[in-house]
């Protein structure tokens, strides 16, 4: 081993991101002190990003088994079995601290790095959602972050060739210094051709791919498992910079190598690059791994063993190949033009060697890497619930559709097709459902098989409860699914919160994760992968909890699915489910009264379930013309957004007796739809919904230009579509 | 019906245009790497998907209109063959010098997603004869570079020799700067060559012709080919 230069100080280890007890632990481990590479070895597999050493302890609680679960967490991706020999490869993953350094790539290298957990596995990628959360509106940076993560993921997507076909954009001041990326990617391989990291076989070559290293993305996990001060742009470096075109060229060839049988295993080198994917791929399989640093192909001279172990250059890959199917590996990478080169073996010692220039840079136990990390239980406070609100207190507005107008227009409920347009969301031609729905449904293959897919939270509701926030995003996820008619399968969480040392802030994780968990058992709907992001703060604040869920589900005949346009005029409008009148935490109350108080409505699970079931039935019966999920904004909102994406109105009856109107027309109760149907078919429709115990409520007719409701001026829909297409390009500056 | 889709480093429509020729003509196109000579013996339509080829770092286009299979493409525009162009494919034979012209960033600077309204400006073309001169398709555009540009003595060209087969037009077909996203030099969307054998545009009718994904106003197009190459 070489002797140590720079020297190790206490300095160091804590530039490193280490606890002081964090490196004596490492050195009692290893016996001695550690050589310079070895620290940053340690200290890119015992982050936060990388080892969940907070957050593990809670993780393990959640559900992440079903018979149709192929793999769970653990791997680069969730799999799960959707029939005729297919599986469906997904997971999403943050990309907050980078994007908000250097929004453009940022943004571009989170859905590089979630396309290539997708296709690592095997899988084809088929569809990328998002969710953005940004600082408010008025915030001087906010604009420039909006336009360059959109253009970014766009950049990305649009060139790599997938459509990006969903997702969530919303504002808060609590994002005004720490913006949320969090991208998702859906795969399809086949069923019993799925790869994954555990190595097998001693002496077998481990080889190299892709793109070269270079100087770009040194200690960016470490840099994501830190807040922000407000020198954060001093952290520029730390950024990757995204290439599309190899990762495209990389897709290929490595879907063709897999298709060759040449690969035993394969990891993609994401956060911490080449060191978290050769111990990964060594620890799991009980295997060393010997690599030569000489052999790697480098973008420019006289890189250190140091910068390379932990550079995030992206667009790489490590296998694990068939000795005998060297050769024929390495001609399908040529062909493509990418990089193929044998940089170590695997061995039978368990132990991590790294050697450069002829001598050995480090040399660590492989399964302690991984294995030894820290895990903390770190304190928690309970949350500060907000007591529930009494929605007559609350003022009502001077006119319920004055209000809907200023609600459809405002930043969180308005159109997001200033982003989306930006976004490829037809190439691969199976987009059945496009943005702007609940969930976008795409097809598999031929058909008559689809998938569908959304990604949903409610960070306000969060923050208010995260108990009670942590379900309902689950069950909107379900929702949404289910209201275009598929039937909920998986989920992948990617979960967002500040500084888990602080107990509040562990308070609000471990509350949202119970939240989560309940809901998936009840709804049966397991976590299959998922990403934590922590440290989400600037100056001590932190973001909104934002446990985001993405959702995927399974609809075997396309041709049942149904989206929220209404269709023809004169149809029943009808409401499935509780009246409601729940304005705590509601839009209504935030936009229109600049309030965020009380408790979120709350989500009874089994309601939600009965509910789901029922519409599903429904839809399959084909008695649904057009259905809606309850959500943001309300009864009236989800009515409005029905008759805008399709340009026919609406006569609305007046709302129960009992319920004060805007609580009825704006209130944001869980398990319910909105659902347009034929006239001929609401005793059929009746019949079901009392069978399964769910209520209806006649809410009008479609038809007209306008909506109506009784003692209101009316509005046009053209009107409202107006408004709702407004804000974005307004703000922006920039028609869509 | 014998057509070839030249794949690129970087082509990402190459199996939407494929599965378009298969649907609606019945017979599955040739795959043929951009590293290649040759077309496969008896190639009737030669396509250039959309795409970005070679990641369009350089110009759109730019370094594809420059790859191996290029000289077999234009020879067999040379035989009067039929060439199409999409999307990187149009600004793939701009650069190639197959058609005149180039394709700028769109005129508000910003990649763009969504249908468009094309007017047929000629149905006696082997694109478009499928279609009546004055009809309005809806079809997808997918791109951030399809501003067209030529100098005014190559527009007033085009424009005398009727080479202006789509622009982008309202839903009524009536000219106007609102439904031309691109910012296009008299929102031309597609051109044609001087014997009207190769077209290049920026639309995507591959992208319409399921009924299952959304209009199928695409697949005239593709029936077009298929009857003008049974005419021959």
């Amino acid at each position: 081993m070489i002797p140590n230069e720079p020297k190790i100080t206490p300095e160091l280890v804590a530039g490193h991101g280490l606890k002081p007890d964090e490196y004596e632990r490492f050195r009692a481990l290893i016996g001695r002190e550690p050589s310079f590479t070895e620290l940053g070895i340690v200290s890119a597999m015992w982050n936060e990003h990388c080892s969940y050493k907070s957050s593990k302890v809670h993780l393990r609680t959640l559900p992440t088994k079903a018979p149709w679960v192929i793999q769970g967490p653990g791997e680069n991706a969730g799999v799960i079995d959707i029939g005729d020999g297919l599986a469906c490869v997904f997971k999403m993953e943050s990309h907050n601290h980078p994007s908000f350094i250097e929004p453009y790539q940022g943004a571009a290298t989170g859905v590089g790095g979630i396309l290539r957990d997708v296709f690592t596995m095997g899988a084809r990628p088929i569809a990328c959602l998002n969710s953005l959360r940004f600082g408010s509106p008025n915030h001087p940076r906010t604009k420039s972050l909006v336009a360059g993560v959109v253009a970014g993921i766009g950049g990305y997507g649009n060139s790599f060739g997938v459509p990006t076909v969903g997702g969530s954009v919303g504002f808060h001041s609590r994002y005004d210094g720490n913006i949320l990326v969090n991208a998702m990617a859906v795969g399809i391989a086949e069923k019993d051709r799925i790869f994954y990291a555990k190595a097998t076989g001693i002496g077998r070559p481990v080889v190299y791919l892709g793109s070269k290293t270079g100087r770009d993305g040194i200690h960016g996990a470490t840099m994501a498992s830190a807040g922000f001060g407000d020198n954060s742009e001093e952290k520029r470096p730390t950024v990757q910079v995204g290439d599309p075109f190899s990762e495209k060229l990389l897709l290929e060839a490595c879907l063709q190598i897999m298709r060759s049988g040449c690969v035993i295993a394969i990891q993609d080198m994401g956060a911490a690059g080449l060191t978290c994917s050769a111990v990964e791929m060594g620890a799991k399989g009980d295997l060393g791994v010997d690599l030569n640093l000489d052999s790697v192909p480098t973008r420019e001279e006289g890189m250190s063993a140091y910068e390379m172990m932990l550079s995030e250059s992206q667009e790489r890959m490590l296998m694990v190949l068939k000795p005998e199917k060297e050769k024929e590996a390495e001609a399908i990478f040529r062909k493509w033009g990418l990089d193929f080169a044998v940089v170590g073996k695997t061995t039978s010692t368990k132990r991590f060697i790294v050697r450069h220039g002829g001598d050995v840079m480090a040399d660590l136990p492989i399964k302690e890497l991984g294995d030894e990390a820290p895990e903390y239980q770190r304190p928690f406070a309970e949350p500060n619930k907000q007591p529930a609100l009494d929605a007559a207190s609350i003022p009502s507005p001077v006119s319920t559709l004055q209000a809907l107008e200023r609600l459809i227009a405002s930043p969180d409920l308005c159109s997001k097709r200033w982003v989306w347009q930006q976004y490829d969301h037809l190439i691969l031609g199976n987009t059945v459902q496009r943005p702007g729905g609940d969930a976008a449904v795409i097809r598999v293959g031929e058909g008559p098989k689809a998938l569908a897919m959304t990604t949903d939270v409610t960070p306000r509701y969060c923050e208010a409860d995260p108990y009670e926030g942590g379900k309902q995003a689950v069950a909107e996820t379900w929702r949404n699914l289910t209201a275009v008619g598929a039937r909920p399968l998986a989920v992948t969480d990617n979960l967002n919160f500040g500084n888990p040392e602080r107990p509040e802030i562990m308070g609000q994780f471990v509350h949202c994760v119970r939240g989560i968990g309940d809901a998936c058992r009840a709804l049966d709907f397991p976590v299959v992968s998922g990403n934590v992001s922590l440290y989400n703060e600037t100056n001590g604040r932190a973001i909104l909890p934002t446990p985001t869920i993405g959702g995927v589900g399974l609809l075997d005949d396309l041709s049942k699915s149904v989206n929220l346009a209404f269709k023809r005029s004169g149809e029943a409008i009808l409401l499935i489910g509780e009246i409601g009148g729940w304005l705590g935490q509601s839009s209504f109350l935030a936009t229109i009264l600049g309030r965020e108080e009380g408790a979120p409505p709350p989500v009874d699970l089994a309601a939600e379930k009965r509910t789901g079931d029922l519409i599903r039935s429904l839809i399959g019966e084909r008695l649904l013309t057009a259905t809606h999920d309850l959500s943001d904004g309300g009864l009236l909102v989800a009515i409005a957004e029905m008759a805008i994406a399709a340009g026919i109105g609406a006569a609305l009856e007046a709302p129960p007796i009992g319920v004060p109107a805007h609580a009825f027309w704006f209130g944001e109760d869980q398990a319910r739809y909105v659902v347009t149907a034929a006239v001929v078919d609401l005793p059929k429709i009746e019949t079901m919904c009392a069978k399964a115990g769910a209520k209806v409520r006649h809410l009008g007719r479609t038809g007209g230009s306008q909506l109506t409701l009784p003692g209101e001026h009316p509005i046009l829909v053209s009107t409202l579509q107006a408004r709702h297409e407004s804000w974005l390009p307004e703000y922006m500056g920039s028609p869509a | 019906m014998k057509s070839a889709v030249i794949v690129f480093p970087g082509s990402n429509r190459e199996r939407d245009v494929a599965r378009a020729i298969a649907v609606v003509v019945g017979t599955k196109p040739d795959m043929v790497w951009h590293a290649d000579r040759e077309l496969p013996a008896g190639t009737d339509l030669v396509v250039l998907p959309g795409g970005f080829s070679y990641g369009d770092y350089l110009r759109c286009g730019a370094i594809a209109a420059r790859a191996p299979i290029m000289a077999a493409v234009r020879a067999h525009a040379q035989k009067g063959g039929l060439v199409l162009g999409i999307c990187n494919g149009f600004q793939i034979l701009c650069e190639a010098g197959l058609l005149p012209g180039v394709l700028m960033r769109n005129a508000r600077l910003k990649f763009i997603c969504r249908e468009v309204f094309l007017r047929v400006e000629r149905s006696d073309t082997p694109f478009s004869r499928r279609y009546n001169a004055g009809d309005v398709i809806r079809v997808p555009v997918a791109h951030g570079e399809g501003n067209y540009i030529a100098d005014a003595d190559t527009i007033t060209r085009l424009e005398g020799e009727g080479r202006i087969l789509f622009r982008y037009t309202s839903p009524e077909g009536e000219l106007d700067p609102a439904w031309n996203y691109n910012g296009a030099t008299n929102a031309i969307a597609g051109i044609l060559s001087e014997n009207l054998n190769v077209l290049g545009l920026m639309p995507h009718p591959e992208n319409h012709v399921d009924p299952i994904v959304g209009p199928v106003d695409g697949r005239g197009f593709f029936e077009s080919i298929k009857s003008a190459l049974e005419a021959a």
